[in-house]
C-alpha cells in the first residue's frame, strides 16, 4: 500500500531530524525535546503499521510507549533541575563530574 | 484530495520538526515541539486511531509541553548552545551520521515492512478499550505501577535537600 509507505517514510524522517538534534544541541532541555520527538516519530510508525495490518496491537503499544514518556518527562526534568542547583547550567558540556 | 492533505500536514510536522532542532531560544524549540505533536495528532486521525490522536494532544500537547515549558521558565534561560570551536567536527559528524541513519531507516521500513493484509481496523475509544482491558489488561497495570513509581522519584529528585545533607557554601561556589 503506497500510503503507509509515505507515513513510514516521514516517521523515519523525524526520527533523523530528532537524533540529529540529540547530537548536535548542547542545550539539555533541547536535546530532552528531540528525544520526546523521537519517540513520537516511532508512535506515528506504529499507527501506521497498525492501520496497514488491520490490527489494533500496534495502537496499544502506543499508548503504553506515551505513558513511559509521561513518566520519563517527570524524572527527567526532576535530575535537570537537581542538576541545574549544582552547575547552574543546562549546558551537557558543563555536566562532566563523573568524567575521569 | 486525501494525499494532499497528508502531504500538508507532513510538510507541518517535518517544519516543526526542523524548527525544534534549530530554534536558539528554548522556548521556540518547545513551541515547535507542540505544532508537531499537534500535526502527529491530525495524522493519527486520518490513521483511524481516533483515540491516540486524542490522547496525543492531551498527554502530549497538554501535559508534557506543558511541563517542559515551566522548567524552560525555571532553569532554561541561557540561549547559546554552540559547542566549543575547538569541536567544530561535531556538526559534520553528526550530520553525516544523521544521513546514514535516515538511508538505514528508511530502507528497512519501506522495502521490509510487509504487504498490507486484513482490513484496517478502526480505533475508536471503544474499541481500543476493548483490547486493552480484554487482552493487555496486565501491562496496563504495570503502566500504573510505573506512573506511581516515575511520580514517587519526581518527588524524591525534587525535593529539597535536607539541611545536613546541603552542600556548604564554599562546595557551591567550587
Amino acid at each position: 500500500m503506497m500510503d503507509t509507505n509515505l507515513y513510514l517514510a516521514l516517521s523515519a524522517l523525524i526520527f533523523t531530524i530528532g537524533a540529529l538534534g540529540v547530537l548536535m544541541r548542547r542545550n539539555a532541555l533541547i536535546i530532552f525535546m528531540c528525544v520526546e520527538m523521537m519517540l513520537n516519530s516511532v508512535n506515528l510508525s506504529l499507527v501506521a503499521l497498525s492501520h496497514r495490518w488491520g490490527n489494533v496491537d500496534g495502537q496499544i503499544f502506543v499508548f503504553v510507549i506515551m505513558a513511559v514518556a509521561a513518566a520519563e518527562v517527570a524524572i527527567g526534568l526532576a535530575i535537570l533541575i537537581a542538576n541545574t542547583r549544582h552547575s547552574q547550567s543546562v549546558n551537557v558540556d558543563k555536566i562532566d563530574l563523573l568524567r575521569w | 484530495m486525501n494525499s494532499l492533505f497528508f502531504v500538508g500536514t507532513g510538510a507541518v510536522a517535518l517544519a516543526a520538526a526542523l524548527g525544534v532542532l534549530l530554534s536558539r531560544q528554548p522556548v521556540h524549540s518547545a513551541l515547535f515541539l507542540m505544532a508537531n505533536f499537534a500535526s502527529l495528532a491530525v495524522l493519527y486521525v486520518t490513521l483511524d486511531a481516533q483515540f491516540l490522536a486524542a490522547a496525543q494532544v492531551i498527554i502530549y500537547a497538554g501535559g508534557i509541553v506543558i511541563l517542559i515549558l515551566f522548567v524552560i521558565m525555571l532553569i532554561g534561560h541561557e540561549a547559546n548552545d554552540r559547542p566549543d570551536s575547538r569541536r567544530g567536527w561535531i556538526q559534520v559528524v553528526s550530520v553525516l551520521l544523521a544521513l546514514l541513519l535516515l538511508v538505514s531507516l528508511g530502507s528497512q521500513l519501506l522495502f521490509r515492512a510487509g504487504a498490507a493484509k486484513g482490513i484496517p481496523s478502526g480505533g475508536t475509544p471503544a474499541h481500543i478499550g476493548e483490547v486493552l482491558f480484554v487482552r493487555y489488561l496486565l501491562p496496563f497495570e504495570f503502566v500504573a505501577i510505573l506512573l506511581l513509581v516515575a511520580l514517587i522519584g519526581a518527588l524524591i529528585m525534587g525535593r529539597k535537600l535536607k539541611a545536613k545533607e546541603q552542600p556548604t557554601q564554599e562546595e557551591q561556589t567550587a
